[in-house]
């Protein structure tokens, strides 16, 4: 599904991402994970198409076509989504009504039908209690005064409304409590199928204890310096990065 | 008249030729008038012509007029326009048609009877034409009309008085209530003529009395001409008055236009100040408290582009104790144009408890685009609150890339945040029908 072939992107000048190599076929779960600076988010980032990176060698194809030369609305209708980090504010638009026009664009450029309100109205309620959220932060302001929980779990939302094909989530841990995140990840896990495939990006092992990886990559200094099954992350939670740092200076 | 017209600056020979034409026009206007020239305003015409011809037009030297040039304005020898019969079905667009209340409409200054919906009211209520009320030498017209403008100082409030000829009036009596908001339209229909109509509205609200009123400036072409606008509002104690002004004039046209408010004790006054039109549109609004107690809410979206300049000096004179205004004004701006806010509030030395919030943001889509924005506060009183703000930036990229990053393009994502922008002033209007048409223009026009 996703191919990335020695992947170099910088940002002002200044490399992050040296060199990354890695596949995922449908139906995978990968998890990247890395101590902080080591160019997790940008590799996110990148994969959306945000413009302020640079990339500077290397491919990656997506579904068989060319993913860079995808505009970041084009990379979504192909069916990659990207949950954030940092989910924006957008005060003044709805909930609703971002998912409505979103979903209708990516069918639109898939050639399906428009949504009517009621149509959408149905799909959306089903997709609401998937992920747990409360129906009154439907009306209001995209993850305005949400808080942090309440953007993380809107996040996930849409990534269950939208129905890509590959969801990358980036530290959507991060700042979580434990109920939280047991929902966030259940949506998650209930949104796994064959066609589909998740990329976790996270510093932490624990939400991989909700989200079980098929495969686990460590990130280091803009590089995947290992690879390995899920017994990989709970080696790096007892361990910590710094053996990795000390074998990748070996080497 | 020479022209000469093309810098920043007014010649000496421009400001005194125009000026020497608006004159003569005066004594045309005022040999027609057929016996109306004994009448009290007729003083107040006489006073405010010979008030014009002392004062000079401004230019970016004088301190209200600095970002905003009015030499295009007086390269050109407006004449009064003609009175001109139109039909319902030109004018049917420009009426909201779910609102039952009265229609007002006024083809280029001139009332039209014909196009009009005046309802009956037996209880004192009034909704008619300036000119009606002069003719009939309403009390209301000799108490009020003229008494808060300042025709004495301002060129343009000069020149509109000078000429009043025609323009809404409503009166509403102690206890009374306008239920419908009333429809005030200002149709130019100038058939490539030069012309110039100064509207000269006066809406007086009595005590505990309560109206809505919308009004609209559209041209069925899009000529030069000149609106010259003046508006008096009186809200009287406890009263609750609602002024809605659609500036949507020809894109080639000009818009000068104040609006003057007095406010008694207890009133609640508000104000939506929209701007899409005109090549030069500009509006003073200024609101005084009269007494304690009273609420002000200035509103305004500017909405322009390509050379368009649309210039707001607003002022609110807390003058007594225990008073709140609200002002929030933003500015959408395209291409060349520009936008100029001044917003004054002074707060009095006795008015203790002044609450005084104002804001003026602005998103520039254009590296063209300009906006000059200045706050001023002066504050006499030690014991209020009052806080202001301005932004001028472009779209929010994070934004701008969090909806793409969900499949939404780039002019759909582009529409959506610059609705969202504008939304704060327009979903505030409590007229439904205005308020989706502005949503729909906002749409439009971003929604490729």
């Amino acid at each position: 599904m996703l191919e990335i072939k020695n992947l170099h992107a910088s940002i002002e000048g200044k490399e992050i991402l040296k060199g990354i190599n890695f596949k995922v076929n449908a139906g995978e779960v990968h998890a990247i994970m890395g101590p902080n600076g080591s160019g997790k988010s940008t590799l996110a980032q990148v994969l959306a198409g945000r413009k302020e990176y640079e990339v500077t060698k290397g491919e990656v194809v997506f579904e068989g076509k060319n993913l860079l030369e995808l505009s970041p609305e084009d990379r979504a209708r192909e069916g990659i989504f990207l949950a954030f980090q940092y989910p924006v504010e957008i005060p003044g638009v709805s909930n609703t009504n971002l998912l409505k026009t979103a979903l209708n664009e990516i069918r639109r450029y898939r050639g399906l039908e428009q949504l009517d309100a009621m149509e959408f109205l149905t799909h959306l309620k089903k997709k609401t209690k998937l992920v747990e959220m409360d129906q009154a932060l439907l009306s209001r302001a995209v993850n305005d005064g949400f808080s942090g929980g309440e953007k993380k779990r809107n996040e996930i939302l849409q990534m269950a409304v939208l129905e890509p094909k590959l969801s990358i989530l980036d530290e959507t841990d991060s700042g979580l409590d434990i109920d939280a995140l047991r929902i966030v990840a259940n949506g998650v896990n209930k949104l796994k199928s064959h066609e589909r495939a998740t990329v976790v990006v996270t510093h932490y092992q624990r939400l991989l204890n909700y989200i079980v990886p098929d495969f686990v990559h460590v990130l280091y200094n803009g590089k995947i310096v290992k690879s390995g099954g899920k017994e990989l992350a709970f080696e790096l939670e007892e361990k910590g990065y710094d053996w990795l740092k000390e074998q990748k200076e070996l080497v | 008249m020479v022209e000469r017209a093309e810098g920043t600056r007014i010649t000496m020979n421009q400001n005194s030729d125009i000026k020497t034409w608006y004159i003569k026009n005066f004594e045309t206007f005022e040999n027609n008038l057929n016996g109306e020239s004994t009448k009290p305003i007729h003083q107040i015409r006489r006073e405010a012509i010979s008030n014009f011809s002392k004062l000079n037009f401004p230019t970016n030297h004088d301190e209200e007029w600095r970002f905003t040039s009015i030499s295009p304005i007086l390269k050109f020898n407006f004449e009064l326009g003609e009175r001109v019969d139109l039909k319902t079905s030109q004018i049917k667009k420009y009426l909201f048609k779910e609102i039952k209340g009265n229609i007002l409409v006024f083809v280029n200054g001139y009332f039209s009877p014909s196009l009009s919906i005046i309802k009956k009211y037996s209880d004192g209520i009034k909704v008619g034409s300036i000119s009606e009320e002069i003719k009939n030498n309403s009390s209301i017209i000799n108490q009020h009309l003229g008494k808060y403008a300042n025709y004495r100082e301002q060129i343009f409030t000069a020149l509109s008085t000078a000429f009043t000829i025609d323009g809404a009036f409503i009166y509403i009596p102690d206890n009374k209530i306008i239920e419908e908001p009333v429809q005030v339209l200002f149709i130019t229909s100038s058939f490539g003529k030069k012309i110039i109509s100064q509207p000269r509205n006066l809406y007086v609200a009595g005590k505990n009395s309560q109206a809505t009123i919308i009004e609209r400036y559209v041209s069925l072409d899009e000529g030069v001409y000149f609106s010259n606008v003046v508006t008096e509002i009186i809200a009287g104690e406890n009263s609750k008055f609602e002024h809605i002004k659609l500036q949507e004039e020809s894109s080639s046209s000009f818009h000068i236009s104040r609006t003057e408010v007095d406010q008694e004790r207890a009133s609640n006054f508000t104000s939506y100040s929209i701007s899409f039109g005109g090549e030069i549109a500009r509006h003073d609004i200024n609101s005084r408290f009269n007494d304690e107690g009273g609420e002000c809410s200035l509103n305004g979206l500017y909405l322009i582009r390509g050379n368009q300049l649309y210039d707001t000096h607003s002022l609110i004179d807390h003058a007594k104790p225990f008073c709140n205004s609200h002002e929030n004004y933003k500015g959408i701006l395209d291409d060349n144009s520009r936008g100029v806010f001044n917003g004054k509030v002074i707060v009095r030395r006795n008015a203790q408890k002044t609450n005084a919030f104002q804001e003026n943001k602005n998103i520039i889509l254009s590296s063209g685009a300009l906006v000059n924005t200045k706050p001023q506060l002066e504050i006499f009183a030690d014991d209020v609150k009052c806080s202001h703000g301005a932004t001028i930036g472009q779209l929010n990229e994070d934004s701008m890339f969090y909806l793409k990053s969900r499949g939404i393009g780039e002019e759909k994502a582009k529409a959506i945040l610059i609705h969202a922008f504008a939304s704060d002033v327009v979903k505030t209007i409590n007229v439904e029908e205005v308020k989706k048409y502005l949503e729909e223009i906002l749409e439009k026009r971003f929604n490729k």
